[in-house]
Parts: structure tokens; sequence; C-alpha cells
């Protein structure tokens, strides 16, 4: 299946690079029906690899790359379950997205993040498993979990440790702000910036440069480093688990999904 | 070179959010609560504040937005960074 057009996201190779396109409005937030297509991608990339040299994702929708975790879907199922089946329904998720996360980071293709606007939470997640992030002049970046008494649960504090110091990490988790592109390149998390609309053009370009190149030593190079870290990944699906049981967690979402004013992406 | 005033500070913003979301500069004053007579959301807030912040070249988190609603509170967090 080298095409797919689902109801939120869509794949098709150009150029010998992938590109799988978000489009879920408003601003392509993460639930259950999201996790079925991207498994689906996921599934479908082994034989998407045979035919490709590299992965660009990035989002159709003006708002931005993508808003993170479906809060919405998340609150209201739990309104409806029992507590012990919200929490096992909740590991299964993160299970499951975990393990797509895993199998894009390890993907033997160059991969590449085309970010604008809101990349936030889970979004923000997703570029992280991608080798080079590449963003618009205008993105912003923000792990905002801790305004719901969670810590992100898509493998985000792994990979940001990897890839970046600690006391960063630190300060970007700690204090749930959101920050800008020149931020984020000063940091060491952009690799380049392009300009207002720019950014999936600027990824083709790189995308193009990558495949000039064997793939196999492409590969090979990736694989040293770019450690995937397992064990820490598992570790923050226990602790995000541990810290969904609480009443502060369904507060804080219900803050959010009740919040009718015009702030609630601020903190 | 000195910062400056937040006069001119105030003034640049109402000269930016004007331009940018297309409301004729003589209608906005610093007191307006800018969600409101721009017509703006949290996320077209967020998108002002990083065209704020590539404009005078500072970084303001945003929890020093909580709250803010007005151009001239907003002007004051940014000349505490300028």
């Amino acid at each position: 299946m080298n095409d797919f057009k689902g109801q939120t996201l869509s794949w098709q190779i150009v150029n010998g690079a992938i590109e799988l396109a978000l489009h879920r409005d408003p601003c392509n937030e993460i639930g259950s029906l999201t996790l079925d297509e991207l498994e689906k991608f996921a599934a479908a990339l082994s034989r998407l690899t045979d035919e490709a040299h590299a992965l660009i994702i990035h989002s159709t929708l003006k708002a931005g790359f993508s808003a993170g975790a479906d809060l919405r879907e998340l609150f209201q199922r739990a309104q409806v379950m029992e507590k012990g089946a919200a929490l096992r329904g909740v590991r299964e998720f993160l299970e499951r997205i975990h393990a797509v996360m895993n199998a894009l980071d390890a993907a033997p293709l160059t991969t590449i993040a085309a970010v604008h606007g809101v990349t936030f939470g889970g979004g923000f997640e997703l570029a992280l498993v991608c080798d080079i992030i590449i963003a618009d002049r205008m993105a912003r970046f923000c792990f905002p979990e801790l305004r719901l008494g969670l810590i992100p649960g898509f493998g985000g504090i792994p990979r940001l440790k990897r890839d970046l110091g600690n006391a960063v990490v630190r300060d970007l988790l700690l204090t749930g702000r959101s920050f800008n592109v020149m931020k984020a390149q000063q940091i060491g998390l952009v690799s380049q910036i392009a300009a207002e609309g720019e950014a999936l053009r600027v990824a083709r370009a790189t995308a193009s440069q990558v495949g000039k190149f064997d793939r196999r030593t492409a590969a090979a190079a990736k694989e040293f480093v770019k450690p995937i870290p397992y064990e820490e990944l598992k570790r923050e699906i226990d602790i995000f688990c541990d810290l969904y049981s609480r009443p502060a967690v369904e507060e804080g979402l219900r803050r959010f999904v009740e919040n009718e004013g015009v702030q609630p992406y601020l903190p | 070179m000195s910062a400056p005033t937040i006069d001119h500070t105030l003034d640049e913003i109402l000269g930016l959010a004007a331009s940018h979301f297309k409301v004729p500069r003589e209608k906005l004053t610093p007191d307006d609560d800018f969600f409101k007579t721009l017509g703006i959301d949290s996320l077209q807030a967020l998108d002002l504040l990083t065209r704020l912040e590539h404009h005078f070249a500072i970084e303001l988190p945003d929890y020093e937005l909580q709250g803010v609603s007005d151009f001239r509170t907003l002007a004051n967090r940014i000349q505490a960074r300028l």
C-alpha cells in the first residue's frame, strides 16, 4: 500500500520520500482513530522502506503540526468507564502508541519532521522520534502535561533526554512553558528553520539530499548515533499510569475540556 | 544601546497586532482587551506571542501572560525582557 488516504492522516511516496500528512481537525489531536491509522502506517513501513530513502511527517492544517493527545477523548472515555477499566485502557493506548513511535524511531531511513504552528505534547513527541526536525519560523513547542497533573506519555521525556541537556529538559518539563523556534534551535532541538509556510519545501530538499547517499551506510550511521531508550520508555508508561489514577488528573482534564474561555492553551 | 521606552514598545506592539490581524491601527488602544479587540483565541494569542518574540528578539515565557489581556500589561512584560 504505497498510498493511503485516511480520516486523520494520509501517505504517499514522492521522489523517493514517504510523505506522511496529518489532517485531523482542529489540530491533529491524537486519539484512537489517529492511533489506528498510525498503526496502519507502521505496519506498511517495512514495505514502503523498500521504495523510499526518507520519511517526511508534516501537517496540512493551518493551526499547526499537532496539539498532542486528544484530551477530550481521554476525559470522555474515563467518564463512562469504571476506574480500573479506564486505567487499563490508558495503558493499552500508551503501549500501542509507544510501539508506533519506536517503529518510527528505528526506521532504517532518514526521518524528517516538518513542523509549523502548534507542536505540543504528543505532537512534539511525534516530532522527537524523527532524525531531523525542520521548523517553520512560527512553530511553537511545549510539553504542557504537568498542567494536567501528568507527564508526557508518548515517549517525550526519554527522547528529549536523549537529544538535549538535562537542565534544558527540566526547564521545559517543569515549567510547562511553550517556546519558539529560535529557542528550539539554540538548545539543539531544531536543525533548520524555514520561512513561514516553507517547512515542507525545506524538508523535501533535505530528503533529496539524504537520498544521494548509500542507504545501508545511512541506516548504519543512524543506528550508531540514535540509540532508543527502551527501558526509560517503559518506565515512562508506568509513571504516567501511576499519576493518571489520581483524582487531580481528572480535575485537570475536566478544566481543560470544559474550558470555554479564550485561554485554554495558555498556562 | 539603551532599551526603547515603554511607549515605543507599546506602539510597536499595537502596530504589529494591527498589521497581522488586519485591524485598523487607530482602533487599537493600550487598554483594550486584545482577545476581544482582535477577536483571537489562545492559539492565535500564541501566534501573536511568537511574532512579538521575533520582533523584539526576546524570549517571553507564556506563563508570564497568564491573566494578561490588555496591550499595556503585555508591553510591560515585554519591556522587562528588553
